[in-house]
Formats: structure tokens, sequence, C-alpha cells
């Protein structure tokens, strides 16, 4: 019989993103700024 | 007792300024999302990537206001990272990465021709005594020796310039050889890595 099973159960454990991670995201949301000018919405990241 | 907020209703507050709003997002959903990534790459460091790519996406979309709110926030942020995953698996099979297992390492046969920090000082202080060792030289032998060995000129050029016969230049250059090892012999001075 054709084995359907995969390979990498042992794998399948739960994990987090990393501390580090979560908080680049955050500053990365606090210092994007979006401009609308015309109808065109334009990135800014000020740091 | 801890107030569960609804999704819709953080995305809402996060839309219109409220950062912690997002930090509780992101950390209510963090295992799920993670965990997902990692059942398909199979590795720590693309997971990640991938989480960090599908929190920008999903940053950039509510801060640019083209959120809508059809479908639940969680599955919407799934299918995100869903696709980050099969552009992972494209580019990577555009372009294979290799990684070594415990019984083979691809270092093994691939090496980095460049010297490394340490060989690399010693190779720049043996230039550093050539070059003084060359300075010994009398002036036409040394001459000789820097067009041809720095500045890569043939002895025909070497005549030309010097406006010596191709013989004189030779026999210059194989007498500003013959001193260089005399001088090396003499003082024990030894040229090599």
């Amino acid at each position: 019989m054709e084995n359907i099973y995969t390979k990498n159960q042992k794998d399948c454990k739960l994990i987090k993103s990393k501390p580090e991670t979560v908080k680049f995201l955050l500053d990365y949301s606090k210092s994007l700024k979006i401009t609308e000018a015309k109808g065109i919405k334009f990135e800014s990241n000020l740091n | 007792m801890e107030v569960l907020i609804d999704d819709s209703l953080l995305i809402r507050n996060y839309i219109n300024g409220d950062e912690r709003a997002l930090e509780t997002l992101i950390n209510r959903h963090n295992q799920r999302i993670s965990s997902f990534i990692y059942s398909k790459v199979n590795n720590r460091d693309t997971t990640e990537d991938i989480f960090q790519d599908t929190f920008i996406k999903v940053i950039r979309t509510l801060k640019r206001g083209t959120y809508s709110e059809e479908g639940k926030f969680l599955p919407w942020v799934m299918r995100i990272a869903h696709n980050l995953i099969i552009d992972h698996f494209r580019k990577n099979s555009r372009m294979p990465m290799f990684e070594g297992s415990d019984h083979f390492n691809i270092f093994s046969i691939v090496r980095d021709d460049k010297l490394n920090v340490e060989r690399q000082i010693i190779k720049d202080q043996i230039d550093s005594d050539l070059n003084l060792l060359i300075e010994e030289l009398p002036r036409d032998q040394r001459q000789v020796l820097y067009m041809r060995i720095y500045k890569d000129m043939s002895f025909k050029e070497i005549s030309e310039i010097t406006g010596v016969s191709i013989n004189t230049a030779l026999g210059r250059m194989r007498y500003a050889l013959i001193n260089l090892r005399k001088i090396i012999d003499k003082h024990n001075i030894v040229l090599t890595i």
C-alpha cells in the first residue's frame, strides 16, 4: 500500500516566533506612515 | 479576569492608531501562524523570515486601509503566510539551497580560496619584507625585477624602456634573483606562509 504519511511528523511541533521578530514588527508598524495625495498612497518609514 | 477582545475590534483600534492592538493580535496568533509555517518549511530561521514577511504584509494592508473584513483575521493571515511559503519553495527550486548533514559537509569539497585573516597578515608581512630586500639590490637589477614581476612587462618591453639589449635585461633579472637568494640565505630569512 502506498505510504501517504509524511516523513516529518516529528517536526510538527508548536513553536512561536522570537520576541525580537515581534519587536521588529511593532517597531516597523510604528515607523510606517501612509500619506495619500491625489488618490495615490505613499509609504514612508520614519525612524 | 482578562477580557478577550475580538480580532475585528483590535483591527479597528489598530487602524485608528492604537499600536498596542497590533501587539495583542501578533501575540494572540503567533503560535498558530509560526507552527503552521514551520510545519511546511521545517526550518526555524525560514519560519522567522516568513512570519516576519507575513506580518509586514498585514501591517501594510491595514495601514493602507485596503483590508476588507469579509473573512476572519486569522484565515486571512494564514492565506498570506501560505502564499509566502509557496513563494519560498518556488524561489528555492530556482536556486536550490544545499544544506549539509552530520555525514557530509559541503565545505569538505567546496573551499574559499581567499586567505584567512592570519594568513593575510603573514602574506602582507612577507610582501613588505620582500620589498625591503629588493631595495638592497643594485639599481639596474631592481629596475628590471620591478618591471618584470610587479608590472608584468616582457623582456622586450623592458629592454626598450631601459635602453639595453634583451640579453642584458635577462642577465640583470638573473643576477637580481641570485642576489636576493644570497641576502635571504645570509640572514636566514623565511619567506613562506
